[in-house]
């Protein structure tokens, strides 16, 4: 029983197919990662799969249920998270109460979302920026804060757009260090999506899915995918 | 602590203003400074914490004021019935206004206010059988003997307590954040599990109840109601003016923006005589120059400059 199992899913717009009938799917406590260039189709997959766009056909089941037609705040109250490829910040709301909106989707009551904000702004190590205004923050700290405000809806799966892209080396390694935690101490499914093939992302994921036009042209173990002549071919370059 | 103790002695002195002030004159510019603390606050609920920039709210005002005259005009009870048949009469208005404004975003949302607005007041003008068209409707009395305004002035104290009460607990409550979150950007917020229709017209529904009370109470203040005094345009351009002068999404911005406007135009109307708009005019340019955040943000900084540390750190 997966957790999440996407069918055939296909998304035009007008003449462009985005996303060709592509099948793949996610088990609990898994860590699975998209990759491809830009334009491969990975945000529209996290788009079609949040209800953000509605699929041309294809079927999302997520925990036993379709998503299709489902709109984006039920499937996130259903349990998937998401992080935005270009980060999106409640700008005038401080770190603490981006992260308070995010948990009000487990509870109403103040106290408890309160208690449940400050315990994920403890794991996303962002305690210190408690007060601060989101706006202000570097994109690193951002990303975080991205992540943080989806974790507080108590998701089950979390979809991470482009996690990696802007940051500089030690901030990768803080993020890579987080998703990994995400799994360990958490038991949350993650699916990222990264542009490029980097090793560190690789490392971390128990598979690796990668999309060229829309269509899945490899899936595997990380080290099959590194070694896919094909993949190799497309996406590291021909050896010498 | 600090905080109570000025809101206890603001109460002190709201109770007994009426007795500090006995000219009419006066009593009646600290109820219309209070008529429009709750408009402003009612207003903000929705185009503040929301971000739903509403110019349409003369039409709720409107059709409370109408509701409390016509009731008395028709049926001989008591105006007063208006503060409870206002919002039953404008909630569903509201409901279908928001169901098909909704769907536009930022101007366009707006635009379609002003449009509501319009509508209604042209209704009022042309459905004379009801609202006695351009005529209007007079209440011959609202059941207080004598020309004391003191009663008013308690009612309208209560009115407006209670609106900004309840922005106060709306603030810091789940609806609140859902609404500020839904201000700051609308895709996010659908991420996080916020039903962004479903939450705007909770606002609405809200904002335009407390419009409508406060439109009720007016009518049987002024005992008269026609269309170009309780449905035009630029009353709802006035409510909004209150509250973004005075701090947009704050719980103390409409307040502060309500006191200080419209205690300044009724002293520049007695002061300047014609030049009067002239003056309020530059008033209004100056604070939007120099508090674009509204009082309540220049406040902020101002005790920031005095080593208080400010709530919240800007960029």
């Amino acid at each position: 029983m997966f957790l999440l199992e996407v069918r055939n899913l296909t998304k035009r717009f007008g003449g462009v197919v985005a996303v060709d009938s592509l099948s793949f799917s996610v088990s609990a406590g898994e860590t699975v990662s998209i990759i491809g260039p830009n334009g491969a189709g990975k945000t529209t997959v996290f788009d079609l799969i949040t209800g953000f766009h509605n699929a041309t056909a294809g079927e999302i089941i997520f925990g036993g249920s379709n998503l299709i037609g489902k709109k984006s705040h039920q499937i996130a109250k259903a349990g998937i998270g998401r992080t935005f490829q270009l980060v999106k910040p409640l700008r005038g709301l401080s770190v603490f109460e981006n992260v308070l909106v995010g948990a009000f989707a487990r509870t109403g009551d103040r106290g408890e979302a309160r208690r449940i904000a400050d315990d994920i702004l403890e794991f996303t190590d962002l305690s210190s920026l408690r007060d601060s205004q989101a706006d202000g923050l570097p994109i690193g700290l951002r990303k975080r804060l991205e992540l943080a405000r989806s974790l507080a809806t108590g998701p089950k799966l979390i979809l991470l757009d482009e996690v990696m892209s802007g940051l500089n080396p030690s901030e990768s390694k803080q993020a890579i260090e987080l998703i990994k935690r995400l799994r360990d101490e958490r038991g949350i499914s993650a699916v990222a999506g990264v542009e490029h093939v980097m090793q560190v992302v690789m490392s971390i994921s128990d598979r690796v899915i990668v999309l060229n036009h829309g269509k899945k042209l490899a899936e595997g173990r990380p080290e099959e995918v590194a070694s896919n002549p094909e993949v190799v071919a497309a996406y590291l370059g021909k050896p010498d | 602590m600090r905080s109570r103790l000025y809101l206890l002695t603001l109460a002190i002195f709201l109770l007994a203003a009426p007795f500090m002030f006995t000219a009419r004159y006066s009593q009646h510019v600290l109820i219309l400074v209070l008529l429009y603390v709750a408009l402003g606050s009612a207003w903000n609920i929705l185009g503040g914490f929301a971000g739903q920039l509403s110019l349409g709210h003369a039409a709720f005002f409107g059709i409370g004021a109408y509701s409390a005259a016509i009731i008395a005009s028709k049926t001989g009870l008591s105006p007063w019935w208006g503060i409870i048949a206002g919002p039953i009469v404008v909630l569903p208005i509201a409901l279908v206004v928001g169901w098909i404004c909704f769907s536009l975003r930022g101007p366009y949302f707006t635009l379609a206010t002003i449009a509501v607005g319009e509508v209604v007041r042209l209704v009022a003008l042309n459905w004379s059988e009801l609202t006695g068209g351009a005529v209007g409707v007079v209440i011959r009395t609202s059941g207080f003997s004598g020309t004391s305004k003191v009663p008013y002035y308690y009612i309208v104290l209560v009115t407006a307590g209670a609106t900004v009460g309840l922005c106060k607990l709306i603030s810091r409550s789940k609806l609140g954040y859902y609404l500020m979150a839904i201000r700051e950007d609308q895709e996010t917020a659908e991420s996080i599990g916020v039903d962004t229709t479903k939450y705007k017209l909770i606002a609405l529904a809200i904002s335009a109840s407390l419009t409508a009370v406060a439109g009720a109470f007016y009518a049987n203040y002024f005992l008269f109601v026609d269309p170009t005094i309780v449905l035009p345009l630029a009353l709802s351009v006035e409510i909004v003016l209150m509250a973004i002068v005075g701090g947009l999404g704050t719980v103390a911005g409409p307040v502060l923006g309500a006191v200080l406007l419209k205690l300044s135009s009724e002293i520049f109307r007695n002061e300047f005589a014609q030049a009067n708009l002239l003056i309020y005019g530059a008033l209004l340019i100056l604070i939007i120059l120099f508090m674009p955040d509204g009082l309540t943000g220049g406040f902020r900084r101002v005790a920031g400059l005095f080593g208080r540390k400010p709530r919240r750190v800007s960029a």
